[in-house]
């Protein structure tokens, strides 16, 4: 019996070796070599080796890392709660309205704009939004405008309006995942039971839903606060969040154990607030079995 | 167990009753449900024929048929989770037209129980009691009084998806009569428990209906379960009522063949039909041979293109033993087949003669208790049945 476990446990590893080796090549090895330069000691256009704590108080010391790493949470929450309040219907549309035939169509849809690459959609926006873009060109040809807004880009909005929409999808299907997992005799229950179709979605279908919407909450979450793309294409660089600041320390500056530091810092903090979440999401996920 | 001899239970609610306590009979009660000529359509698909039917104060009353006969569809219909295509549902007596289902005056068990996974048992029970005007603590008291009405006192605080299947049919009981509910509608509700278990809750569900007093109306395809629960069954066949009668009645004077072929086991004969008399019509059966069917067993509803035929209950015949007198007429057989089930055996016998209409032989279905102490008779013996006309029905 032994045997046969070691065999079978053999066997699972060999099936999983290739992603094994990918995954301690590309992700854990880069991650501890973040860590271990974190702590060493930054030398012109070198490294010394000499252990040091002295990056982590830079990072906690400075106003500016601060500054950005609040941006960077704030726009992170606020794209957050835009991606999932206005998925949600969407979500809701998916999974009550639509014919169960037609639902792979819906669903095929949705995940058209991943035909083309995060960077084109990103920059698609400064297309829509820039001085010559779509909409003053649209606005100005019909007179409405004379001069060219210049508010709809580089600010805090338009990077959220950009991430919010490359974010989409990622929040509508966990949401639509549970939505679809809801019996629907529960809702017939609800209403049998004397509430109104609004208050049965409050009270039933909402509860319900939750794990959905926390699991959307967390995969959009998680990657809008180290987006760096966006803040430097939308922000045009006004409006710089902690992955530029991590890119300046890196490059521009060549301070690798500062950028270290404040790359490990914050995700940190990216882990603290995803654990709070999978905590709620454990509370909601108690009901399912 | 019969459902129309009440047991003394401590009651709350309930028809009105005579002088020695004993509800008064159905037909003078109250009428809580009235369905006139409602027919539902899905697109071209006609699922409800003109369903006519009264549904009095406190009945247990059953929809029984086979699967897609419509009796779901009618008890949605009474719920208000359909709406019907023409014809009215009454509800003590208000038209349900454009009444939605959270008001009307009917709570359901549904087939899947539908208990709320994300609450507790409490908060199942007291979930549609959130507009009643009455303090927390007496809420409270109402949830556990409701609980203890279903055997699971003390079960409050359990998370819902802890319970078992005959729990959770508990709870969505207590769920829906802790809102005193002038119908309690029920979809199939024993069809997800083992044998045993349904039995017990058969029996329950007969005792708590009693207690509360409330009309129920349960929609099951278990002929036996109807029978066993019902004051009153309405027999569906595509959309349509068959019949509608007191549960004895049904078994022992079925309308038509269908019915007392879909009711229990029923043995048919092919029969002669020789004239009618005064007091019923003569008939020529291959086996039986010449005798009269009293009129009140002459069923008119549809011989089919099988032609007239005689139906009777496999108890309504007896195997005699070797020299005991029939008691009234008595003819020869050999048996071919027995199938025991302990208490009780078929016996499979072919009467002598049975195949002089068509040639085929008609072996006709014996159901004998079994005694301790007593031999079974053998396979293959010659018996002599014993019958009498007055069990036997004619469906011409």
């Amino acid at each position: 019996m032994a045997t046969a476990n070691g065999s079978e446990a053999a066997q699972g590893l060999r099936m999983i070796a290739p992603p094994l080796v990918y995954a301690i090549l590309m992700l854990a090895i880069p991650l501890l070599t973040i860590l271990t330069y974190s702590f060493l000691t930054d030398g012109y256009q070198t490294i010394i080796r000499e252990f040091t704590l002295e990056n982590y108080r830079a990072v906690w010391g400075d106003p500016i890392f601060r500054t950005l790493m609040l941006r960077s949470l704030f726009v992170a929450g606020l794209v957050t709660l835009v991606t999932v309040v206005l998925a949600f219907p969407v979500a809701y549309f998916l999974s009550f309205v639509v014919a169960p035939r037609h639902k792979a169509v819906w669903i095929f849809l949705i995940t058209i704009p991943f035909w083309t690459s995060y960077l084109i959609r990103v920059f698609l926006w400064k297309v829509i939004l820039g001085y010559n873009g779509v909409i003053n060109s649209g606005l100005k040809s019909l007179g409405i405008i004379e001069q060219p807004l210049s508010f709809l880009l580089y600010n805090t909005g338009s990077i959220v309006v950009t991430l919010a929409h490359a974010y989409a999808p990622f929040a509508i299907l966990p949401i639509y995942v549970a939505l679809e997992k809801i019996d629907r005799s529960l809702l017939e229950a609800g209403r049998d039971l004397g509430e109104s179709r609004l208050m049965t979605f409050w009270r039933v279908t909402l509860p319900l839903a939750m794990p959905g919407v926390l699991a959307a909450v967390l995969i959009v979450f998680i990657p809008t606060i180290g987006d760096y793309v966006t803040p430097t294409l939308i922000g045009g660089g006004k409006i710089p969040m902690v992955a530029n600041l991590i890119q300046a320390q890196m490059l521009d500056i060549d301070n690798k154990p500062l950028g270290s530091a404040i790359a490990v810092t914050a995700m940190a903090i990216v882990g603290v607030l995803a654990l709070v979440f999978l905590f709620l999401n454990r509370r909601f996920l108690k009901v399912r079995q | 167990m019969n459902a129309r001899n009440p047991m003394p239970v401590a009651r709350e609610g309930g028809p009105a009753r005579d002088e020695h306590g004993r509800p008064t009979p159905i037909e003078t009660r109250r009428v809580m449900i009235e369905c006139r000529d409602v027919h539902k359509y899905y697109g071209d698909y006609h699922a409800l024929r003109g369903i006519d039917l009264t549904i009095r104060e406190a009945e247990f009353f059953s929809l029984l048929g086979p699967s897609g006969c419509g009796k779901t569809t009618l008890l949605r219909t009474i719920a208000g989770f359909e709406d019907i295509s023409s014809g009215v549902v009454l509800i003590d007596g208000k038209d349900m037209a454009n009444v939605p289902a959270n008001v009307r005056p009917t709570n359901m068990v549904f087939q899947s129980y539908a208990i709320f996974p994300h609450l507790t048992v409490a908060e199942n029970v007291a979930f549609g009691l959130r507009r009643d005007p009455r303090s927390r603590a007496e809420k409270a008291a109402a949830v556990e009084e409701a609980l203890a009405m279903v055997g699971l006192r003390g079960y409050g605080a359990r998370a819902a998806h802890a319970l078992s299947g005959g729990q959770r049919q508990r709870v969505a009981l207590a769920r829906a009569l802790i809102l005193k509910p002038k119908v309690l509608l029920l979809d199939e509700p024993l069809s997800a428990l083992d044998r045993k278990m349904r039995e017990q809750m058969q029996v329950e569900l007969i005792k708590l209906q009693r207690q509360v007093g409330i009309t129920f109306v349960l929609v099951t395809h278990d002929q036996e379960e109807a029978l066993v629960m019902s004051d009153r069954i309405a027999v569906m066949f595509e959309g349509e009522i068959a019949q509608l009668s007191f549960a004895e009645e049904l078994y022992t004077r079925p309308a038509s063949r269908r019915v007392a072929d879909f009711i229990g086991v029923m043995n048919f004969l092919p029969a002669r039909v020789l004239g009618d008399t005064a007091t019923g019509v003569r008939v020529d059966v291959p086996g039986f041979g010449e005798f009269e069917v009293p009129a009140a067993n002459v069923s008119r509803a549809d011989a089919g293109d099988k032609g007239p035929s005689v139906g009777f209950r496999p108890e309504a015949v007896t195997l005699l033993t070797r020299d005991a007198p029939a008691p009234d007429r008595e003819t020869p057989g050999v048996i071919e087949e027995i199938v025991y089930y302990g208490d009780m055996s078929y016996y499979d016998v072919r009467l002598d003669g049975s195949a002089r209409f068509d040639g085929q032989g008609h072996p006709i279905r014996i159901s004998m208790r079994n005694v301790f102490g007593r031999d079974l008779p053998d396979l293959g013996t010659r018996t002599r049945v014993s019958w009498s006309p007055g069990s036997v029905i004619l469906f011409r």
